[in-house]
């Protein structure tokens, strides 16, 4: 059989567009049909600023800490290589391994960071993951499908930021505090922050900056005016590893009030 | 014809096999009790309809599920517009189980019946059974 | 051709029906984790893939055996491996299973596999992975296959077959580039970021892969009535010599860079390897082990005098074996893991339930192998009885 340009592209057309159809097909009633929430349609790109001066007690951390790790049934386990961590804290030599020397102020090298996922704007978990079961989404967020991980953990040797936990061992048991609105996970599965990407398409507030009174702000990087970029334009700040390219989109002030730190930090 | 004995005694092991889970139904089978909606918030409801007819929502619930997921974590969209021009928040527990609280005697009751067993149990819950009973 | 797998002395029974056993406990094994999940493994957060993934590794590099007697024999009608050909793909194929077999063995949900060709992602290093093993399994199960049926008729391989043979070739190799790409390219695990890691995955399966493929036919010679030659012995001898100098080669270029440049994050993994870092330090004795036998191995095969002796090239070659065993399939992943991203050190030791699944798994490799190797060695022996002096075969 020989076929001419034309015949060729119309069957790479039509398969094409049958291939197309197949994947957008989605089931819906008579007349029914899908769509975003009011308000949350325009494009954003969402962003993350980390306060480190309103940072100052242990209660500080554990209050954000306990807010995502509860809100999102995070199960509590004591066996360091079982651990699921959404949030967490570890000093500034292990935040920012490439980025420290033994000659820096104590103020800083004493004070406990807030570890999270990073939102990466090229980020590697994407990039290696066979199922497309995490992806980024248009407005920035690295989002993961537990219903598609296959759990080849691929992205935990991808995350150069030690992001992403594994379900070792069934989480339900660990899950102190239910909270009725979100699944769990089960074994066998990846997982990581969400940024509440939940929340955040229904126009709600991001569950960690809701309970941070202002240590973390989360907002719009292509809005000039919101707070994250207005703190970005008037402060120095720290992205996690910048070498390696992946672009984080969470972002630690770390000005001179921080550095200079007074009596306040915690040990 | 030689052997037809033994060719009989196999067809008749055959079919003996092949009847074997009528054969078995006939003396354990169970007279199916249909799912039940009567749970606080469906009694509370005027009209007592699903968010589309029931007759659509027995034929395809599964795949109604499969794609709500698949908009509400791929596609951003975390609204389904009905034709009567209802808006559902898209969330298996809130919505579908919030007014199909008795997972049991609702999902669970026709899946068993069915013989089918979704895995989304593993993660999803119906929100009110877990706070009185914790998990099971 | 399927029967001559079920024939054979009390000692062939017992060989098989221990690793029958071994490979049901591995099962069984398996059955718990499946439902327990991986914490039942030493792995963890930090160290987040193990053994079963580095011996994943190792065998892939096994799995290259076929391709360094394949090559010799079509591409330069080197007619000494005539006979032993078969056996290399055989042993690809026992590898490709235990490689398929480790995968799903690390998979937190293993019946989701499929995803990975519904789901598919070419920027995906394992999409790719995963279709190049599937590939390079059906390539020489049926190279394998047919050819020995032939060959069980008297008759060549048909005509037909060429073109698979010599795909082969370069998918041998991708095997090795594709899998030293899973590693190679993740910024931030600077043990595996590496341009090396290819060359060097390939120089150690060029070494190991004969090499126990060697001992495997030692072992056929032995005990059976077919005799391989002492001619493909000596040439595959010298094959593992020299793809284990360029291998040793490539690991003192790396301990170069490392140490020269002074980088901690090039150093630290090999600190961690070879000495320990502040007291960590499961893996120095295994790895200090696998240096000397490498070493050792090296030494036996270098002058002809002992690469000649087969004592000495027994030796060496299990020396060699065992040296990229500890050093690929378990070192290599642990360091890339070691320390953590947050420069933390969380060790790895393997539990004694994850060990048994990898009995179990290397129990099955075995099965295929020996059911492989058997029905070659029948055809071969059969082969005998009908000429008395086989004419080598070329393509
Ligand atoms: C591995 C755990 C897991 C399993 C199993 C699972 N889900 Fe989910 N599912 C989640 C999580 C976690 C979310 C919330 C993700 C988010 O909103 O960021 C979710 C979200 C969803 C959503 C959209 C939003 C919502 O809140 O409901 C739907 C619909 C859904 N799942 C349906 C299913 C169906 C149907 C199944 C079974 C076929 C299933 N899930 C199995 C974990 C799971
Ligand atoms: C507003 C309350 C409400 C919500 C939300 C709701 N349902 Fe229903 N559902 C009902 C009622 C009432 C019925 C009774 C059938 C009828 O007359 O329509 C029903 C019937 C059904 C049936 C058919 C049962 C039968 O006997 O054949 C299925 C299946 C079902 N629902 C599944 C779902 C699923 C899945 C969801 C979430 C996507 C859901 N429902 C959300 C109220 C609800
Ligand atoms: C009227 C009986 C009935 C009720 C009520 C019902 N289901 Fe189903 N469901 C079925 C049947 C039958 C299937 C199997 C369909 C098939 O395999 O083609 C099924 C399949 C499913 C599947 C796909 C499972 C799989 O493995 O493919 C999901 C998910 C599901 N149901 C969710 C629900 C949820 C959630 C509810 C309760 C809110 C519910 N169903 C209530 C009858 C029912």
């Amino acid at each position: 059989m020989t076929m001419d340009r034309r015949g060729f592209l119309k069957l790479a057309g039509f398969i094409g567009l049958a291939a197309g159809t197949a994947c957008a097909r989605r089931v819906a009633g008579p007349g029914s049909r899908y769509t975003t929430v009011d308000g949350a349609e325009d494009a954003k790109r969402w962003a993350m600023v980390i306060d480190m001066r309103r940072f100052n007690t242990a209660e500080d951390y554990q209050r954000v800490i306990d807010a995502c790790h509860k809100a999102h049934n995070v199960p509590h386990i004591d066996n360091v290589r079982h651990e699921v961590k959404w949030i967490w804290t570890d000093t500034f030599e292990h935040t920012f391994p490439d980025q420290t020397h033994t000659r820096l102020p104590e103020a800083l090298t004493e004070r406990p960071f807030l570890l999270l996922c990073n939102q990466c704007d090229n980020p590697p978990c994407t990039r290696v993951c066979p199922t497309d079961a995490t992806y980024r989404l248009a407005d920035g967020i690295v989002a993961q499908d537990y219903h598609r991980c296959i759990g080849c953990r691929f992205c935990m040797a991808g995350c150069p930021y030690g992001a992403r936990s594994f379900n070792w061992v069934d989480p339900r048991p660990h899950v102190d505090h239910v909270n009725p609105e979100f699944p769990t996970r089960n074994i066998g599965v990846v997982e990581k922050c969400n940024f509440c990407v939940d929340r955040l398409e229904r126009g709600l507030p991001v569950r960690c900056a809701a309970a941070s009174g202002g240590g973390i702000v989360v907002g719009d990087l292509n809005d000039p005016d919101s707070e994250v970029s207005r703190l970005l334009a008037r402060h120095y700040t720290l992205t996690r590893k910048p070498q390696l390219g992946a672009r984080p989109n969470v972002f630690y002030i770390v000005d001179e009030d921080v550095v200079r730190g007074e009596e306040e930090h915690v040990g | 014809m030689q052997g037809t004995g033994k060719n009989l005694a196999a067809v008749a092991i055959f079919f003996l096999i092949i009847a074997s889970p009528h054969l078995i139904n006939l003396v354990y089978a169970k007279a199916w009790t249909g799912p039940t909606e009567d749970t606080p918030r469906i009694r509370a409801m005027a009209d007592k309809e699903c968010i589309e007819s029931e007759g659509w929502m027995r034929r395809n619930h599964m795949n109604l599920l499969l794609s709500w997921r698949d908009a509400a974590l791929r596609d951003t969209d975390r609204i389904y517009v009905n034709g009567r021009g209802e808006r559902y928040d898209i969330s298996l527990m809130r919505t579908c189980l919030g007014c199909h609280s008795n997972r049991e005697e609702f999902c669970d009751r026709c899946h068993e019946f069915a013989a089918v067993e979704p895995y989304c149990w593993q993660c999803h819950y119906a929100p009110e059974q877990v706070a009185k009973e914790g998990w099971r | 051709m399927l029967a001559k797998a079920l024939t054979g002395g009390p000692r062939y029974y017992a060989w098989v029906a221990l690793l029958t056993l071994l490979a049901l406990a591995g099962a069984a094994t398996y059955t718990h984790q499946y439902h327990v999940g991986l914490g039942l493994t030493g792995m963890g957060r930090d160290v987040s893939w193990g053994i079963y993934i580095g011996q994943f590794t190792f065998l892939v590099g096994v799995a290259a055996s076929a391709v360094m007697l394949v090559i010799p024999f079509y591409l330069h009608d080197y007619k000494t491996f005539g006979k032993v050909v078969v056996f290399g793909e055989i042993l690809a194929v026992a590898s490709v299973t235990m490689c398929i077999l480790f995968i799903m063995a690390d998979m937190g949900m293993p019946r989701r596999v499929l995803n990975v060709m519904l789901h598919p992602r070419p920027n995906s290093i394992l999409f790719w992975d995963a279709t190049v093993l599937t590939g390079y399994f059906t390539l020489n199960l049926l190279i394998a296959s047919v050819s020995l049926y032939y060959q069980a008729r008297g008759d060549h391989h048909p005509k037909w077959l060429n073109p698979f043979i010599y795909l082969s070739i370069p998918w041998a190799i991708s095997i090795h580039t594709v899998t030293a790409f899973l590693y190679a390219g993740l910024p931030g695990r600077h043990y595996w970021l590496t341009a090396i890691m290819a060359p060097r995955f390939l120089a150690s399966a060029f070494a190991a892969g004969p090499a126990f493929l060697l001992l495997c036919l030692l072992m056929v010679q032995r005990f059976s009535r077919f005799d391989p030659g002492d001619k493909a012995i000596r040439t595959l001898a010298k094959i593992i010599t020299y793809a284990m100098v360029t291998n040793l080669f490539f690991l003192v270029l790396e301990v170069f860079t490392a140490f020269y440049s002074q980088i901690p994050g090039h150093m630290t993994p090999f600190a961690y390897l070879f000495a320990g870092i502040d007291g960590h330090n499961l893996l120095v004795p295994f790895m200090r082990l696998s240096v000397v036998l490498g070493v050792v191995s090296v030494v036996l095969l270098v002058p002809s005098r002992t690469r000649n002796n087969p004592t000495a090239l027994v030796v060496a070659c299990v020396c060699l074996f065992f040296s990229l065993m500890l050093e690929k399939g378990f070192g290599l992943i642990v360091a890339g893991f070691v320390p953590n991203p947050l420069e933390r050190v969380v060790e790895y030791w393997p539990t004694g339930p994850e060990l048994t699944i990898v009995a179990g798994i290397w129990s099955i490799g075995l099965l295929v192998l020996t059911l492989g190797f058997k029905i070659a060695i029948a055809v071969r022996e059969h082969e005998m009885a009908v000429q008395p002096q086989p004419q080598p075969q070329g393509a």
